[in-house]
């Protein structure tokens, strides 16, 4: 009884924590140029646990390949925020919003604008 | 109990009686019809939990009470969120964004695009390149391109030879779309079995290249991709005709045939069938010829579930005479009457690729390619009779994944190739199976700061060659902004085909001579080499316009070649290298926008080609140490019907090029120990109508330089001093073309 009580445990235990492995998301993450992308993506990857990451400079599209076991989508919006690069839940504090490059700087609408003319 | 009740507790976990929410996401249009969004993303925000819309636009959600909002997204549509309060059907419509200003790009992406990124030293030629020059065939491809040297092999058979870094292009692995193809039967005449107008672009490796695709690359690599049924236009033709009276035609019919199958067909003929003797030795310049050549492509493309496939058939027949021009093929074959030379080729292929790339997981695919070839030509050069069928087959599996993150990337497969050949050299047979089974694994690190190396290895099991280890580094490191300093280091290996590969000298009086010495191929040993090299590349900004310099130093080390001697005039000896053989390269490019639309190319290069003969270490013949090379392109603004004009203008010029020795020969047939040097120039002027329809004019050495007596011993080519091989410039003189494209997308 004791083991088969031990085995059942583990069971849940297993299918609990089935995360997958190779979990897909998607999300917003304001930004402005190539120079963002690269920040994006490299603070993205550089997380524990990102598998890949991709951001689309058009749609601001950030498409995220991750292990649910090590991570999850409020350490990486963090981390994205603490770069500089504002996310749908997490925005980016002041500082680190004024550490990204000139050209980057993606909540000014003349900087927006520079970028499309280009 | 205890234990049961903990059971009951932690079930819902399992979540068995999941609610769903079902869907369906349509498009915005203008006639309020049901267009279904396929693939949209829908998820909860803040969650994980998402999925996209299948091929009708619908979608099925699981449910809980906590999520309240559910998000819709897709690329070129307005991201919508919804506020959800139960599990009623959703039906949305997604707005497109495409219908906002329209964003103008004023910086035109360079013809020839050097990589700034990759570890290897790549170079892209796009089509754009390929349209500077009436590049009526892949060997014809490269005038722009001061990376590649383009030569004549004999003053007979109007062969183009090309050598990258200081070696011919037996040491180049040549492949069409990642299968490697011209090699073998097909080395010496391949790059015109290939025309210009399949060619989509064109990836130039400098150094040893990947191990992917194989362990016989010393020199570099040239990749040509070509055009593909659902990209290229629905019509398109090309007519062209120099002044030579050389005539070709190309025609491209690519069409829809079901939502995921495309179809190609494309056709080339040429023809030039006027005997010219500008120099009056009796011989013609350029040979008399016709070429039938077909393609058909099929293309299979299902992205939901990640396959990509193509299909090709090609066949080809290539028909050519050269020699005096009093020969005639029914009465003079093989006789003494009048030296004259036919080659007739035969090649049919066909190749299969399969790509999967896992829709969940795009960093994972897999990749299958095989491909077969048969390949015959009955050819003799005077008294000469050479004859070859070569069949080879190729498969090759890649499979890409990445070691935890992105940053890790690795490729690894296996390969595994056979050829047969069955030559016929006067009245000697010879025959040859290879067959070589290999794996390979590569791991490419980037870490998204400055460097990025790739690694390599391939272990192959050769019947001939024995197994054998090929290694290959390259490395990336970007020390500032828009620089790349490229570090390389490879091992080649291959089995040199002695006559196919030096043809040439069929058409001469020599003697040939192997030094047998026990090998397994003709009694001569496998050819390795050792290549490696930096290269240096900055981009910046010269008086506000874009521009980059790179600096590269290759050299190769053989620790074994097939060293083809002609330095006695009477003979040619094939042999292995006993001492060094070497090839150091070094080149240095600008290339510069001038001003809008104005693009200059300026390049120089320093050769240094070394190998020990029997006779001493001599340089190696017919290689210029220095080339200069300029090229200038202008377009003018296009204008609302989409018409232009463009120009182009090409100058190369070439220092001093050794001959074989012809000491021993009376004086009458010697040839000088240096060449003099040449300088050629050509030029192009298309106008663009629209973008259906543009026509060209075009001149080819318009200076008119010639050299002369590119023949020796033209009038006794029985004799036994006759041979063509000795020419360093260009046989006949200026050339003018004019031609016309047609096209329908």
């Amino acid at each position: 009884m004791k083991k088969l009580g031990i085995l059942i445990v583990m069971l849940i235990g297993m299918t609990a924590f089935s995360q997958n492995k190779n979990a897909r998301a998607t999300m917003e993450v304001d930004g402005v140029c190539n120079m963002c992308k690269e920040r994006i993506e490299k603070t993205c990857i550089k997380t524990k646990g990102v598998k890949s990451a991709v951001w689309n400079v058009d749609t601001h599209e950030l498409v995220l390949f991750y292990d649910e076991n090590k991570t999850d989508l409020n350490t990486i919006e963090n981390n994205i925020a603490s770069v500089g690069h504002d996310t749908k839940n997490v925005i980016a504090t002041d500082e680190a919003y004024n550490s990204v490059h000139n050209c980057c700087r993606y909540r000014e609408e003349s900087v927006v604008e520079d970028h499309k003319e280009n | 109990m205890k234990k049961l009740a903990l059971l009951l507790v932690l079930l819902p976990v399992f979540s068995f009686s999941q609610e769903k929410i079902n869907g369906m996401i349509m498009q915005v249009n203008e006639e309020n019809k049901h267009i279904p969004v396929i693939g949209a993303n829908v998820y909860w925000l803040d969650t994980t939990v998402g999925t996209s819309t299948n091929f009708d636009g619908k979608f099925t959600i699981p449910y809980e009470t906590d999520y309240k909002k559910l998000v819709v997204s897709y690329v070129g549509y307005k991201t919508d969120t919804l506020t959800i309060k139960n599990t009623d059907h959703i039906h949305h419509l997604l707005e497109p964004t495409s219908s906002l200003d329209e964003v103008v790009l004023s910086s035109r992406k360079q013809a020839t695009a050097k990589s700034y990124l990759l570890s290897q030293n790549v170079m892209t030629v796009s089509s754009d390149e390929l349209l500077k020059a009436a590049c009526c065939n892949l060997s014809e491809s490269f005038e722009t391109n001061p990376s590649i040297d383009v030569n004549f092999a004999d003053a007979v058979s109007g062969t183009r030879q090309i050598k990258m870094l200081g070696l011919t292009s037996p040491y180049i692995l040549i492949t069409t779309e990642n299968i490697p193809s011209i090699r073998g039967a097909s080395q010496a005449y391949g790059l015109s079995f290939i025309p210009g107008t399949w060619v989509e672009s064109i990836q130039i490796t400098k150094g040893a290249g990947s191990v992917v695709n194989g362990y016989e690359s010393i020199a570099g690599q040239i990749n040509t991709e070509l055009v593909k049924p659902k990209t290229d236009k629905s019509l398109f033709v090309n007519l062209y005709g120099a002044s030579s009276e050389r005539l070709e035609l190309n025609v491209h019919l690519n069409t829809k045939i079901s939502d995921k199958w495309d179809t190609g067909l494309y056709v080339h003929g040429n023809t030039h069938n006027k005997k010219h003797d500008v120099n009056d030795d009796g011989f013609m310049d350029m040979p008399i010829y016709n070429q039938i050549n077909i393609m058909n492509r099929w293309q299979y493309t299902n992205p939901e579930k990640g396959f990509v496939s193509f299909i090709n058939v090609k066949y080809l027949n290539d028909a050519k005479q050269a020699g005096q021009l009093d020969f005639d093929p029914n009465t003079d074959k093989l006789t003494t009457n009048a030296w004259g030379s036919e080659i007739d080729t035969q090649r049919f292929e066909a190749a299969v690729k399969l790509g999967y790339v896992n829709p969940e997981i795009p960093y994972q695919s897999l990749g299958v390619q095989s491909a077969f070839s048969w390949h015959e030509q009955e050819s003799y050069f005077g008294l000469n009779v050479y004859n070859i069928v070569h069949n080879s087959l190729y498969a090759n599996a890649i499979y890409n994944s990445i070691i935890s993150d992105s940053r890790h990337k690795i490729k690894t497969g296996i390969s595994y190739t056979y050829d047969h050949y069955k030559e016929l050299v006067n009245k000697t047979e010879y025959k040859r199976t290879e067959a070589s089974v290999g794996g390979f694994f590569e791991y490419n690190y980037d870490n998204l700061d400055k460097l990025n190396l790739t690694a390599g290895v391939r272990v192959d099991n050769h019947n001939l060659l024995g197994v054998f280890v090929t290694p290959r580094l390259h490395a990336r490191y970007t020390p500032w902004e828009k620089s790349a300093i490229r570090a390389s280091i490879g091992r080649g290996k291959r089995s040199a085909n002695v006559f196919t590969e030096n043809q040439s000298m069929f058409a001469t009086s020599r003697q040939i001579n192997i030094l047998n010495s026990g090998g397994n191929i003709y009694g001569l040993d496998p050819e390795i080499a050792w290549n490696y090299g930096v290269s240096f590349l900055q981009g910046f900004n010269l008086f506000g316009r874009k521009a980059d310099v790179t600096l590269d130093f290759y050299r190769t080390d053989f620790q074994n070649q097939v060293v083809v001697d002609y330095e006695d005039p009477q003979a040619v000896s094939f042999y292995n290298l006993e001492g060094e053989s070497y090839a150091n390269s070094f080149q240095l490019e600008l290339n510069y926008n001038v001003f809008a639309h104005f693009d200059l190319r300026m390049a120089y290069k320093y050769y240094d080609v070394k190998t020990q003969y029997q006779s001493g270490k001599l340089e190696k013949a017919l290689t210029p140490q220095h080339r200069v090379f300029a090229n200038v392109s202008y377009e003018t603004e296009m204008q609302d019907t989409g018409g232009n004009w463009k120009f182009d203008v090409t100058y190369n010029w070439l220092s001093e090029q050794r001959f074989t020795s012809t000491v021993t020969n009376p004086v009458d047939y010697r040839v000088p120990e240096y060449s003099p040097t040449v300088g050629t120039l050509n030029m192009q002027v298309t106008k663009v109508f629209s973008p259906k329809f543009e026509v060209y004019l075009g001149g080819e050495n318009m200076t008119n330089v010639r050299q002369e007596n590119a023949i020796l011993a033209p009038n006794d080519p029985f004799g036994s001093y006759f041979d063509t091989t000795f020419v360093y410039g260009p046989v006949f003189g200026s050339m003018y073309y004019a031609g016309l494209r047609f096209k329908i997308e």
